[in-house]
C-alpha cells in the first residue's frame, strides 16, 4: 500500500479518526507522519527527539549548523547529527556547541552548572582561579540575560582581573 | 565462546541475599557513573580499533587500583548471544552492551568486575562504573563506587569540563554522570490503586521509575526501579540525598497501603496471597510473566506475615533462576524451547517445598 500523502513510499502507519461521528482511516509513510506532526510508536521512543528538534528549530534561527562552522574539530560532528541520534560525537563537543547544550542542559537539567565533585585529569596543572572564573562567567551570562547591565559590566572586569 | 559463571565472584549475584536494609521491600541499590575518555571519540563514532585501544586502557587502569585488581574481565563481545541475556537477566550488563537492542554485539564490549564492583567498557559511554547491593543502601554503594571512580581517574584522562562538568554522549548523564536506582516492590500502593498518585509525585520532583530491567522495560511483578532523572546542577550527595528521602516516604507509603489492605480487606489479602502459593506451589506449567505476578503476591504475604515458611532469600532467587535464559541454562535448553513452563514450574515447586520442609 502506497503512502496517501506522497503517494511514493509504502505506508506504515494507520491512522484512524473519528471526527463528528465520522470515521477516517489515512495512511502513511513514517516521513509523512513526522511532517504532518502525527505522533507514532517510532517517534514517541526517543523522548528526546520532539524535544531536541523543536531546539534545533530555536538554534537554527540563531546560528545556522551548516558548514564548517557548525562542525566540531575533533570529531567532525555537526548539531545535526546529534539531532539526529540524541548522542554527542565526542567530548569536545561541548566547546563548539556550547551555547546549544547550555540551553539544552538547562531546560534537561534545570541547570547547566555542574556543582559536584571537581576533577583533574593526571598530568594537568591545576588553575586555581579556574573554578572561580568559571563561576563568574555564569554570573555575567545570567547578568546579560536579564539585562542587568551594571552588574554585567563590574563582572566584566573583574573576569579581566582574574584572566 | 561459552562463558563460565563461576568465574564470578559470588556468581555476580551477592545482592540477592536479602541482608540489605529494607529487604523486603527494597531488593537492590543500584548506582552508576558515566565517565568518559579525553581526547577519544565517543561509542557511538569509535572504530573497532578504538574500542580495543579503550578497553586495554581500562583494564590496565583497573589493575591499578584497589578494587579491582583481581577482578574479572569479561568480554562481552567474545561471549555467545545466550549467556549476554544471562549476563543481562543478572543485572550484570545492560541491554545495550549485552546486545540485545537490535544488531549485533558491539567489538570491545566488556565487563570487568569484582562482585561489588563493576566496570561496563564501551557502553553508550567508555565507562559505566556501577555498583550493586542488597536492599535500601544508596550511600553505601556510592562509597564503593566513589573509591573506585578515585582510583581510576588518577590513571585515566576522564573528560571533564569546569562549567558541565563530567561530559557524556547523550547530555541528560552530564554533570555527575550519576545514576541511582533503588528496585523496589509496591504491591500495596498498585492494589489500593495509589501507585499512580505516587509516581506522578515522584515525576514532579525530580525522579522518575522504570521496570525491572531499567530503561525502557515494563513493570512486572509490581517491581519499579526508582531514580533520578538530573545529573546536572546537584551535588552527588544532594542527588543521593533527595532520592533517599523519596525512597524512604514511597517505603512508608506502601507500609501505610499494607495496614489498610489488612485492616480493611484482610480476607481478600490473605486470598490473593494463598492462591498464588498454591498455584506456585502446584501449576505444572509457569510463564515468565505469570510467575513474577504470583511472586509478588506472595512475597506480599511474606511481608503480611500471612506466609511464614517461606524466606525472602528463596523469592529472591526464584526472581533471578526463572527467567529465560537462567531456567534454560540451568535445564540445558535454549531459549524458546517449549518445555520451559513446565520446567520452569518444576524448578518453582522444588524451592518452594524444600522451604516448607524446612519450616516444618
Amino acid at each position: 500500500m502506497q503512502c496517501d500523502h506522497c503517494t511514493d513510499r509504502p505506508a506504515t502507519i494507520h491512522l484512524t479518526q473519528i471526527v463528528d461521528n465520522s470515521v477516517t482511516t489515512r495512511h502513511l509513510c513514517e516521513q509523512c507522519a513526522a511532517e504532518l506532526g502525527i505522533q507514532t510508536a517510532a517517534n514517541v521512543a526517543n523522548p528526546l527527539s520532539d524535544f531536541l528538534a523543536s531546539m534545533g528549530k530555536e538554534q537554527d534561527e540563531k546560528a545556522p549548523s551548516g558548514g564548517e562552522a557548525g562542525r566540531c574539530g575533533f570529531c567532525k560532528g555537526t548539531l545535526d547529527d546529534f539531532r539526529e541520534s540524541g548522542r554527542l560525537g565526542c567530548p569536545r563537543c561541548y566547546d563548539p556547541f556550547e551555547q546549544y547544550l547550555r540551553d539544552l542542559l538547562r531546560r534537561l537539567h534545570g541547570s547547566s552548572r555542574h556543582v559536584g565533585e571537581t576533577y583533574v585529569a593526571p598530568g594537568r596543572e591545576v588553575d586555581p582561579n579556574e573554578g572561580k572564573l568559571s563561576e563568574l562567567r555564569d554570573q555575567l551570562r545570567k547578568a546579560v540575560d536579564t539585562e542587568n547591565f551594571e552588574l554585567a559590566a563590574e563582572l566584566r572586569d573583574r573576569i579581566r582581573v582574574l584572566e | 565462546m561459552k562463558f563460565d559463571f563461576d568465574l564470578l565472584p559470588d556468581g555476580g549475584i551477592s545482592w540477592l541475599d536479602a541482608s540489605g536494609p529494607e529487604g523486603h521491600v527494597v531488593l537492590s541499590t543500584r548506582v552508576r557513573l558515566a565517565r568518559n575518555l579525553d581526547g577519544r571519540k565517543f561509542t557511538i563514532r569509535t572504530t573497532e580499533a578504538d574500542r580495543e585501544g579503550i578497553l586495554a586502557e581500562v583494564v590496565e587502569a583497573g589493575r591499578k587500583t584497589t578494587q579491582l585488581r583481581d577482578a574479572a574481565v569479561i568480554r562481552v563481545d567474545a561471549v555467545e548471544p545466550f549467556d549476554r541475556q544471562l549476563l543481562h537477566e543478572r543485572h550484570l550488563i545492560s541491554k545495550e552492551l549485552a546486545g540485545l537492542e537490535g544488531g549485533a554485539v558491539r567489538k570491545g564490549a566488556a565487563l570487568i568486575t569484582n562482585g561489588d564492583v563493576a566496570v561496563m567498557v564501551n557502553e553508550e559511554d567508555h565507562l559505566r562504573l556501577q555498583c550493586l547491593s542488597s536492599g535500601f543502601a544508596l550511600s553505601e554503594a556510592y562509597l564503593e563506587l566513589d573509591r573506585l571512580d578515585t582510583e581510576l581517574g588518577k590513571e585515566l584522562p576522564f573528560a571533564f569540563h569546569q562549567e558541565f562538568g563530567y561530559l557524556t554522549s547523550c547530555p541528560t548523564n552530564a554533570g555527575t554522570g550519576l545514576r541511582a536506582s533503588v528496585l523496589i516492590h509496591l504491591p500495596g500502593l498498585v492494589l489500593t490503586k495509589e501507585i499512580g498518585k505516587v509516581l506522578q509525585g515522584l515525576s514532579q520532583v525530580g525522579l522518575t521509575f522504570r521496570g525491572l530491567y531499567g530503561e525502557g522495560s515494563e513493570v512486572v511483578g509490581n517491581f519499579f526501579q526508582l531514580s533520578n532523572q538530573t545529573t546536572l546542577g546537584k551535588s552527588e550527595q544532594e542527588l543521593l540525598e533527595h532520592l533517599g528521602t523519596m525512597v524512604r516516604k514511597v517505603i512508608e507509603y506502601e507500609q501505610q497501603a499494607r495496614g489498610i489492605l489488612e485492616r480493611d480487606a484482610p480476607t481478600v489479602i490473605a486470598d490473593k496471597v494463598w492462591r498464588a502459593y498454591g498455584l506456585l506451589r502446584y501449576a505444572r506449567t509457569l510463564s515468565f510473566e505469570e510467575t513474577m505476578n504470583l511472586l509478588s503476591g506472595v512475597r506480599l504475604g511474606v511481608g503480611l506475615n500471612l506466609v511464614s515458611d517461606l524466606s525472602v532469600y528463596t523469592l529472591n532467587k526464584l526472581l533471578v533462576f526463572t527467567q529465560p535464559a537462567h531456567l534454560a541454562r540451568m535445564e540445558g535448553k535454549m531459549v524458546g524451547d517449549p518445555e520451559l513452563p513446565t520446567v520452569r514450574a518444576t524448578y518453582v515447586r522444588q524451592l518452594l517445598d524444600a522451604d516448607a520442609a524446612r519450616a516444618s
